[in-house]
């Protein structure tokens, strides 16, 4: 038995567990079989074009999506049994702010820590950390530019000490010292033993914190970055296991979902004029 | 108990600042009072039979915008996420919900009682049957209305399925909470205590349905 093939069959370590992980928006395949590990303190760079997936599969991890095929386990909880355990340890950092626009920055965090049972101190600290200077306290959400939100947002999330950080493109919107807030953050999660889950278009600054990076296309992960990257790939690609790379483990050849992808493209071909 | 007030006090505190209800439901509200006497004529004595009846249409009509709002609250800024992912069971975020609705409509109707004395020349004769009634049909109104607010919601064409879902479904409140105002307004001479048990069992109906069915609405929604 691999290295990897323990990781895969195990679940010691690991902070996330996929195996053929199918995942759907409505009755689009979002995740068409996904294969990850990610151990326990690692901090993974999920690459991949606009609709490769990357949002719903830390959506899936944050116990949001629903798995509608394959395994999964997050911190050792079942995703399709045990989300709402899982949704107690974990931070989402999303495209939306997840905050309230006409609540000011410390009644938003004050509400936020209230309601997971965080202290109101975790959430100034959180702010301080983040760089958020004490006269936006008091300042309506909705006053604030794009990146003084994104910070707010992230200290939402510190706040909780989740046990999994998912960031979907924390670094947009943010200046230098918002990077280098953030940053200094993620290495301090992981010094902590947290697991960090990074989607992002944003090279260097996501580079920075990340131990690995993972490519994603099509709803599914890659072995490397396909050289020419299409969305909808009308096969999956059939790399081998690696033991250096756990999540490049066999794709499903073809899923049940793999199929209904397949038959979606098809039917989307043939509309083209 | 804690997480049901948190989160209905934060709803209230939004509103209080962003003073949608204020500046739109109230002059909605009594827009359509208004609307209603020019529809009947401006008869004194239509009006005030029918006081009743069009003081409960203006309550649901109204109660569809705040249900509205209170579902857009949380999905606009992706905050319905963050809720979930606090772990607080559905039931309390659907008591959260529907108790910041209830306060809003109460208010409302407050307001509303007194433009239907002025408009319509109205008086209440029991004050105790009318307060009742209010309370018990607004609870049903605030559960129905955060229920199906977030099911339609689901949808993706919320704004125009809700009012297609929850009026017909508030149709038994509509009828029963009609005939108790019109005892306690002496409109009608009917038992408007009788009437006012059938409120109270379709309310209850309402808010255990919304409390079991909150949870699976919002994880299929996911």
């Amino acid at each position: 038995m691999t290295d990897c093939d323990a990781k895969l069959t195990g679940g010691g370590g690991l902070a996330v567990r996929l195996r053929g992980a199918v995942c759907l928006r409505g009755a689009f395949p979002a995740l068409t079989g996904v294969n990850l590990n990610v151990d326990e303190g690692e901090a993974v760079l999920l690459r991949g074009p606009n609709g490769a997936g990357k949002s719903t599969l830390l959506r899936l991890c944050a116990g949001l999506a629903a798995l509608r095929a394959g395994e999964g386990e997050v911190l050792g909880y079942d995703l399709r049994t045990e989300s709402r355990s899982v949704r107690l340890e974990v931070g989402l950092v999303a495209h939306h702010m997840m905050l309230y626009e006409d609540l000011t920055v410390v009644e938003n965090l004050e509400f936020w820590a209230r309601l997971s049972g965080a202290s109101a101190n975790q959430a100034h600290v959180a702010l301080r950390s983040l760089g958020v200077e004490e006269r936006l306290h008091e300042v309506k959400l909705r006053k604030l530019s794009a990146g003084q939100r994104k910070r707010v947002s992230v200290a939402a999330v510190a706040m909780r000490r989740p046990r999994l950080w998912l960031l979907d493109e924390p670094h947009a919107g943010l200046d230098a010292s918002g990077r280098e807030a953030l940053n200094e953050m993620i290495n301090l999660a992981r010094r902590s033993g947290a697991t960090v889950l990074i989607a992002s278009h944003e090279g260097a600054s996501a580079e920075a914190v990340a131990t690995r990076t993972i490519h994603l296309a099509g709803g599914a992960v890659w072995p490397s970055a396909p050289s020419t990257p299409d969305p909808w790939p009308a096969t999956q690609p059939t790399a081998t296991p690696s033991t250096a790379d756990p999540s490049t483990a066999a794709q499903p050849k073809a899923t049940p979902s793999t199929a209904a992808r397949r038959r979606w493209r098809s039917r989307r071909l043939s509309a083209r004029p | 108990m804690r997480s049901v007030l948190l989160i209905a006090a934060k709803d209230l505190r939004i509103e209080l600042r962003s003073r949608v209800f204020l500046y739109q439901v109230i002059p909605f509200a009594i827009t359509t009072l208004v609307l209603l006497g020019f529809a009947l004529d401006a008869d004194r004595a239509a009006l005030r039979n029918f006081s009743s009846g069009l003081y409960w249409v203006t309550v649901m009509l109204a109660a569809l915008l705040t249900a509205q709002r209170s579902v857009s609250l949380e999905r606009s800024s992706g905050a319905a996420d963050a809720i979930r992912l606090s772990g607080v069971a559905a039931a309390k975020i659907f008591a959260g919900k529907s108790l910041a609705l209830f306060v809003y409509l109460i208010v409302l109707e407050l307001l509303m009682v007194l433009g239907i004395v002025v408009l319509y020349d109205a008086t209440l004769t029991d004050a105790g049957l009318a307060a009742a009634t209010a309370v018990v049909a607004t609870l049903g109104i605030a559960g129905a209305g955060t229920l199906y607010g977030v099911l339609a919601a689901g949808s993706g064409v919320g704004e125009t399925l809700l009012p297609v879902l929850l009026l017909p479904v508030l149709a038994p409140v509509l009828i029963s909470a009609t005939r108790a105002f019109g005892d306690a307004l002496g409109a009608s001479s009917v038992n408007g205590w009788a009437w006012f048990g059938l409120v109270g069992l379709c309310s209850l109906l309402y808010m255990l349905l919304g409390g079991l069915s909150y949870g699976p609405i919002l994880e299929a929604d996911s």
